[in-house]
């Protein structure tokens, strides 16, 4: 799978999104890694040149229910509704069902194991594969626990 | 119409996301809905870790401010143990991300040998196809004997730095007389001079028929970019070169044809159990 690992907002430092670029590389995928300090605009030209499956975000300082929906938006306007979204780093219990309203498919807090993540994109694959939503401009309904 | 054809058609209409769509199905192998050898490229190439990333996206500002479009082709290896790969070299051209006028897309080698895929030649076609006027091609970090980037660029940019050692490393054969043009990045650190000069006199004692400019720049601060820039305009292409790209190109075939060939992993297998001896199998594959 080609994914688009990104970073959003104004973080310091990108440590845990470049052990997991480099988990999914290990895992076989081809990972698009955007460096520090991305608007969500930019990101959605990135997934789209890069004809990524799935863009996943990083994000620590507490910026995701502002970045990550604009985001979502962006890449539902730009017609990317197949497009996976998945988000990681520090974002509260409490501030995530609205994330996966907006069709976030995954939320990755501190202590996931790597192997975790790539169970993930593995039934990703077995949902498209069923015909089941997935992309974040379809039905929100589902996403991992 | 072929999906490819009707790809072709949004892209040319400034549809990006079908230009985008267009360059996967030609990296999965799909037959180009463009005549081949239309386009034509500017190879960049040069040993992993001299700036060939940050120095064209320098480059692509001063391209973007002439206003001209740029498009990139970005080469990283594929891992040979899992498949994946770390494919970070746009994160070194991000001034320009926004520009309508500027497309970047990574590329993983998939394990190619040469570390440059078929793929590329039909990409620069439907690239210029749709309008691009300076398409690059990045290669992987290369060494001296990688001269694959001559089958696929038109252009080619050999990127070195300073400290890569002695005047010996500079006399040795390979891509070094190749190059249209050469670039020594990193002119804001000790030595880099010096490493230019290694190479211009390494040049000058040649049989080359023209020596290809040795330019320092600095990709840290911008200077000698324009200068740069300009030079690339500037190169007469060598027609000496055909027979080498013809054969190049020949040898890339023969690499896809081997590792697509329906019995590669048969073959392999058999080797590892020791059941079958080189040649029987690349007589086997020959076969078919």
């Amino acid at each position: 799978m080609r994914i688009v690992v990104a970073k959003p907002g104004l973080d310091g430092h990108d440590r845990g999104a470049k052990v997991i670029a480099r988990a999914l590389r290990d895992g076989g995928h081809e990972v698009i890694y955007t460096g520090l300090r991305r608007t969500p605009a930019e990101i959605v030209r990135i997934v789209m040149d890069e004809d990524a499956a799935a863009v996943g975000l990083s994000t620590l300082s507490g910026a995701h229910a502002i970045l990550i929906p604009r985001l979502c938006g962006g890449l539902r306007e730009a017609g990317m509704t197949d497009v996976v979204v998945f988000a990681g780093g520090i974002i509260p219990e409490e501030d995530r069902p609205a994330l996966f309203e907006e069709g976030v498919r995954a939320i990755f807090g501190p202590g996931t194991t790597t192997s975790e993540i790539l169970d993930f994109l593995k039934t990703l694959d077995e949902r498209a594969e069923a015909g089941e939503a997935i992309g974040v401009g379809e039905d929100p309904g589902w996403h991992w626990e | 119409m072929s999906e490819t054809d009707e790809l072709l058609i949004a892209a040319k209409n400034g549809d990006r996301r079908a230009l985008s769509k267009l360059l996967t199905c030609l990296e999965e192998g799909e037959e180009s809905p463009v005549p081949a050898g239309s386009g034509d490229s500017i190879g960049v190439t040069g040993p992993p870790g001299v700036g060939k990333s940050t120095l064209i996206g320098r480059m692509v500002d001063i391209w973007l401010a002439r206003g001209e479009s740029v498009a990139v082709l970005a080469v990283d290896p594929s891992s040979p143990r899992s498949g994946g790969a770390l494919l970070g070299d746009r994160m070194r051209m991000m001034s320009a991300d926004s520009s309508d006028s500027f497309f970047v897309r990574s590329l993983a080698t998939r394990n190619h040998p040469g570390g440059l895929m078929d793929c590329l030649s039909p990409m620069v076609d439907c690239l210029a196809e749709c309008g691009w006027s300076r398409i690059l091609i990045e290669t992987v970090g290369a060494g001296q004997a990688e001269i694959r980037v001559v089958a696929f660029a038109e252009r080619i940019l050999l990127v070195d730095g300073p400290d890569r050692g002695d005047v010996i490393q500079a006399e040795k054969a390979g891509i070094i007389e190749l190059a249209d043009l050469i670039a020594i990045n990193k002119s804001d650190l000790p030595n880099a001079a010096r490493a230019a000069d290694s190479i211009r006199s390494a040049l000058s004692v040649g049989e080359l028929e023209r020596n290809p400019e040795v330019l320092l720049v600095s990709a840290h601060d911008g200077s000698g970019i324009e200068q740069l820039v300009d030079a690339i305009d500037a190169v007469e292409t060598t027609t000496g070169r055909e027979r080498l790209r013809i054969r190049e190109r020949l040898i890339s075939a023969w690499d896809s044809t081997l590792l697509g060939a329906d019995s590669f992993d048969e073959v392999m297998a058999a080797l590892e159990t020791g059941s079958m001896t080189l040649s029987e199998a690349v007589e086997s594959i020959r076969k078919g």
